[in-house]
């Protein structure tokens, strides 16, 4: 690659940014085409996609070395020491140059190759099939149909293909609408719930300023709400602040005025705008991230940031949109200013509230594709895969995730994904390894025929899906059918293992999610155990009916029994997870926490005189 | 003792209402000796709810009409609300409640005639903790003794009668220290670090006062520690008090180790709060939890206001100080504040769960309450108990209780049908016969029908130390104890469930024995 002037560098320290003041790991740095590899002594390997690289610095020049900060995307942040600092020159050169890409075919998932042959590629993007998922929400039906206004990207660049419209609404009813909406999304159906027969649908906002009106945008809201037999009501949902929404009636925009649409209930949710999301999680960051945080510091900067602020004003605007379709029967339209960033949010994660499908492994990943991506939020903007305006960037599916991962802690039993699913997901989504995440609808991404010449994401985490189960998953309970969770604030909490993912100090010792795991899977292998065991006796107990003989026979059996035997190594990785946690415990010794800093106070020769200061400022807060 | 005396009326009929998660009870009202009761009715389920008056905390009465309304706030936190028919009976059963709750007299107290069925009288006492755990100490190190010079509690009256002391230290040496120690609280082990040969000592502020006067047996006793550890040890102070306040202890009589008096020992200074500051900061968080409406802004804004995660993280931090300077140190330390008998305890307590994994097994969690605590109607104690859950939240295999322990010690250490959280010293104890004429909590909580609510399904013993992260991003408000009543967490509980149902499966399949008999307490 012509980006990179240095490709090893040794003697680099890795410094850890939570524990002991000054201790560092020592190693070489080795700057590949898609990776950033730094092996320590130990020989343990930290792998950086350059994708994932948010923000590199060189800070000024130290006595040890030059400082070189690296911040990614999956908030890791990593602080090196390269010795000289030409060496630090050329790598913060090469990493600035390739942590972005001015052309989406730069992108690792162009080059990426897990070895597979085309079909096998073409089989992993068919595993998720919205045809299917529409089929399976019991569409086409006698109120709804499949569109064919869009098939050619005509009406609505932004939109898949394939659209769902009120059977009643006319292709020129269509044509009209998108007319009178923002980027063209007209009002289409997200999610059917079958039994309630209520819809949720989305779209932009109107192009309504003062006083504009479209005859075809109120007769499709019409047709929206005439779809739906049990409820003629239906809820408009304008995802923004009221304030935002009216300044956007200046510029030719607004929303759905009441008078003008009939049978409709208009609301304002309040969530803010990707700008405001950008801000607020930076600053959360910022708290967080400051060395010697103390407590009152940490829920000032919480209060400060507003970050849970805004999650759970995305949350209560699902429940809002839950709650009018199972109580009311009523359908909902869902909309913000281009509808792609809070519409998505609340369509999927209300969807979510509603159908347990969508809390398993598989049917998250179709939320993703049909909320997500199919319905055009901008990924490679939002992710800043390539050099764009920064103004661009915004957490909001980071946001979604979060929001996910709320009600996953408030329903341990609910999901049949774990956190590490969630995570995994939100490190795809910049990584651009795989194609599922480039582009910012599926237009640009037929294109860049994503499909032939990168791989999806989700076969593979099908593959590993054993690390992502969560093992209190009780897919039967139907208490847990329709979820309705208390946003009361105690139950907004920081997502640590998200935001300090890679600050191994930060979080505890020893994994209860992995030793429950073991412990179902080896309460399984057991029971097959007993029950070949016992069919083996059977067997015996029929060709011989002497109990004696049995018995003499099970025991001579012991030693050669396959079954008695992957039960003994079962023992003996009964000991696994007690190792693991031991080794994690280890792991965790005092000079990883901030309280050793005053290992130095043992050995200073005047502790009464400095602890007081010291100790007041940073160890009580 | 003529409870009836105290007792204005018989009964009435009420309607109790019980939070917002719990349906409201109707059915008669009857105030006796010690509790209150409701009874719905024979069919009702339950047939009878009941309060013990001790763990009333505050009442507030109102009537209207020919009605009235009385509302409980419980020491458990719990806000309990009575609708009454009759003027009278409301403000007689509320004048009954308010004289019976507050009742000072140990002995005419709930414990002393609670005799439950298939418990014996003096069952699961731990009659001498100190005697045990010498037992301990002595199978690693000679340098320690057994004193009983506290026999009649002359030297110090919050003191057991024995204390484990250095061995090159005689009784008279002792006596002479705890004069010059506040309330007689001298300078005892309170755990021996057998890796390091290390001890954990607690003691009250030494009697300086404005003189900067000295005690040279005191000063022997520490020499003798530093001596019995090894060659050349080194030791620590670790003083609870900031070195400002330790200084000014001075002026009413008390203060801290001159550092030329005490060659080989260091001082440290780790404020931490206690008393008034703790009770208010306590009492702020669980007013923050009691408002369901608020929002997310003042929530925590609340949360950082009342300070009370911030002196979790300082009692959790000067305990791994503490901690540290044993295992990593190979240094002896001594904790105290003032009295030595709130932020000392809390210190020695947090350190010796980090460092003994043995402190860490049900049987003998229980040792280190009865060994360490005296006092446990204090904030202080329940600073100590969200201390540990932190733990057990970093380090989820490596206690053998969970939760429900910590939170049935904070319900018993207010108000109690046992006697283990009776009085507030061992003397008082002893006068009062607490030992043979109560129950013990621990006889209560180890029948097996207790089991499941408060052992920690997944415990796999863990011979090292744990070290708890003190950042405040690894630290949690202890929900399951702030919020169980306004917000109680359903869903996790059903789950708790699934995780006990996975884990005894297990057991189950792997023919092997639950492991009750590891923490039964020993007779």
């Amino acid at each position: 690659m012509e980006h990179i002037r240095t490709t090893k560098v040794e003697q680099v320290k890795l410094l850890d940014r939570f524990s002991t003041s000054n201790k560092s790991l020592t190693g070489t740095l080795y700057l590949t085409a898609t990776h950033l590899l730094f092996i320590d002594s130990h020989q343990k390997e930290t792998w950086i996609l350059h994708h994932h690289i948010a923000l590199v610095e060189k800070l000024a020049l130290t006595t040890s070395g030059c400082p070189l900060v690296i911040q990614c995307k999956n908030f890791r942040i990593v602080h090196f020491i390269v010795p000289r600092e030409r060496d630090c020159h050329d790598i913060y050169n090469s990493l600035l140059q390739l942590s972005k890409q001015a052309k989406y075919e730069d992108l690792y998932a162009f080059s990426y190759n897990p070895k597979q042959n085309d079909s096998e590629r073409l089989r992993g993007w068919q595993l998720v099939d919205l045809t299917e998922e529409y089929k399976r929400m019991g569409l086409p039906n006698s109120n709804w149909q499949l569109s064919d206004a869009n098939r050619d990207y005509k009406i609505c660049e932004t939109y898949p293909r394939e659209l769902y419209v009120p059977r009643i609404a006319s292709k020129p009813i269509i044509v009209g609408s998108s007319k009178f909406r923002s980027k063209g999304r007209f009002p289409v159906l997200s999610y059917y719930h079958q039994n309630k027969e209520a819809a949720i649908c989305r779209c932009s906002q109107p192009l309504s300023g003062f006083s504009a009106r479209c005859l075809e945008d109120e007769h499709l809201l019409q047709a929206i709400s005439k779809a739906n037999p049990a409820n003629r009501y239906m809820y408009v949902m304008d995802t923004r602040p009221r304030l935002n929404a009216m300044a956007n009636r200046a510029a030719g925009k607004g929303y759905e005025n009441e008078d003008n649409y009939s049978n409709i209930r208009f609301q304002f949710v309040g969530i803010e705008n990707i700008h405001v999301m950008r801000s607020s999680l930076q600053k959360l960051l910022e708290v967080s991230g400051s060395r010697g945080l103390s407590v009152s510091d940490f829920y000032s900067g919480l209060e400060g940031a507003g970050w849970l602020r805004h999650i759970k004003a995305v949350t209560d605007a699902a429940i809002f949109l839950a709650k009018a379709i199972m109580v009311e029967n009523a359908s909902v339209l869902v909309h913000c200013s281009d509808g792609w960033d809070r519409t998505s949010q609340v369509c999927s994660l209300g969807s979510l509230l509603l159908d347990p499908y969508y809390r398993t492994i598989r049917g998250f990943m179709v939320l993703i594709e049909k909320d997500w991506i199919s319905f055009g939020h901008k990924y490679s903007d939002r992710c800043g895969h390539l050099d764009g305006d920064p103004k661009e960037v915004s957490p909001v599916f980071t946001q979604f995730l979060e929001c996910v991962w709320h009600l996953t802690e408030q329903f341990p039993q609910a999901f049949e994904f774990n956190e590490a699913f969630l995570l995994q997901i939100h490190e795809h989504i910049h990584s651009c390894q795989f194609g599922n995440f480039i582009g910012n609808c599926q237009k640009e991404r037929e294109e860049l025929k994503l499909k032939e010449k990168t791989y999806s994401l989700w076969p593979f985490l099908l593959h590993d899906q054993k690390k992502y189960f969560n093992p209190l998953y009780s897919s039967t309970s139907q208490k847990l059918a329709v979820l309705e969770p208390n946003t009361v604030s105690f139950n907004f909490k920081f997502w640590r293992n998200m935001y300090h993912q890679f600050d191994r100090t930060l979080h505890p010792r020893q994994s209860v999610f992995n030793i429950i795991m073991n412990m179902n899977e080896q309460n399984k292998q057991l029971q097959k155990d007993v029950k070949d065991l016992e069919s083996q006796i059977k067997q015996h107990k029929n060709k011989q009916t002497d109990g004696v003989l049995t018995k003499e026979l099970l025991n001579s059996v012991r030693p050669e029994s396959p079954a008695l035997k992957t039960s003994l190594c079962l023992k003996e990785q009964t000991l696994l997870p007690v190792k693991d946690a031991l080794r994690t415990v280890e792991g965790s010794s005092p000079a990883d926490n901030r309280y050793s800093e005053y290992a130095d106070e043992f050995s200073k020769a005047e502790p009464a005189v400095v602890s007081s200061e010291y100790g007041v400022a940073r160890m009580t807060c | 003792m003529e409870f009836s005396e105290l007792i204005r009326t018989g009964q009435a009929q009420a309607e109790l209402l019980r939070g917002p998660e719990m349906p409201p009870l109707r059915g008669t009202l009857c105030v006796t000796g010690h509790h209150l009761l409701l009874s719905p009715g024979p069919q009702a389920t339950p047939d009878l709810w009941l309060l013990l008056l001790r763990s009333v905390d505050s009442i507030e009465k109102r009537v209207a009409g020919d009605a009235g309304t009385i509302t409980l706030r419980c020491k458990d936190l719990r806000v309990l609300q009575l609708d009454i028919e009759g003027v009278e009976a409301t403000l007689d059963i509320a004048r009954s409640i308010e004289a019976l709750s507050s009742l000072e007299s140990v002995i005419t107290s709930f414990p002393f005639f609670y005799r439950p069925k298939g418990l014996r009288l003096g069952e699961s006492w731990h009659f001498h903790p100190p005697e045990r755990y010498y037992k301990r100490v002595a199978r690693e190190t000679r340098a320690w003794r057994l004193s009983e010079a506290n026999e009649d509690f002359s030297l110090c009256p919050s003191y057991p009668r024995a204390v484990i002391v250095p061995r090159t230290v005689d009784d008279d040496a002792l006596a002479r220290s705890a004069r010059f120690r506040q309330g007689g609280r001298f300078p005892v082990l309170s755990y021996y670090h057998a890796p390091s040969g290390t001890v954990l000592l607690r003691s009250s502020q030494p009697l300086t006062g404005p003189q900067k006067r000295r005690c040279a047996e005191d000063e022997e006793l520490l020499q003798a520690v530093l001596a019995g550890a090894r060659p050349g040890a080194r030791g620590f102070i670790v003083d609870t008090r900031s070195a400002q306040a330790a200084k000014q202890a001075r002026m009413t009589g008390g203060g801290t180790e001159a550092k030329s008096a005490y060659p080989g020992w260091k001082r440290l200074h780790r404020p931490l709060e206690r008393g008034r500051p703790l009770q208010e900061s306590f009492v702020h968080l669980v007013e923050a939890c009691g408002d369901l409406e608020q929002s997310m802004d003042r929530w925590l804004s609340r949360l950082d206001g009342c300070h009370w995660l911030s002196h979790v993280k300082a009692a959790l931090s000067t305990a791994c100080l503490a901690a540290q300077g044993m295992e990593w140190e190979g240094a002896c330390i001594l904790v105290h504040g003032a009295e030595g008998t709130d932020s000392t305890l809390l210190v020695t307590s947090l350190a010796q769960l980090i460092l003994d994994p043995l402190s860490r097994t049900m049987a003998g969690f229980q040792e280190l309450i009865e060994r360490e605590w005296i006092q446990h109607e204090a904030p202080i104690f329940l600073l100590f108990l969200d201390c540990v859950w932190q733990l057990g939240r970093q380090f989820p295999l490596s206690l053998e209780f969970g939760e429900g322990m910590l939170l049935a010690l904070f319900d018993h250490s207010y108000a109690s049908p046992f006697g283990t959280f009776l009085c507030n010293s061992e003397k008082e104890r002893c006068l009062c016969e607490v030992r043979t004429r109560t129950h013990s909590l621990w006889s209560g909580l180890n029948q097996p029908k207790e089991q499941r609510k408060l052992r920690n399904p997944l415990y796999a013993p863990n011979p090292l130390a744990i070290w708890p992260s003190v950042e405040p991003q690894s630290l949690r408000l202890w929900q399951g104890l702030f919020l169980r009543w306004t917000h109680p967490p359903e869903p996790s509980e059903v789950a708790w469930e699934k995780v006990w149902q996975i884990a005894t499966d297990q057991e189950k399949t792997e023919g092997s024995q639950p492991t009750d008999s590891a923490s039964e307490p020993q007779p």
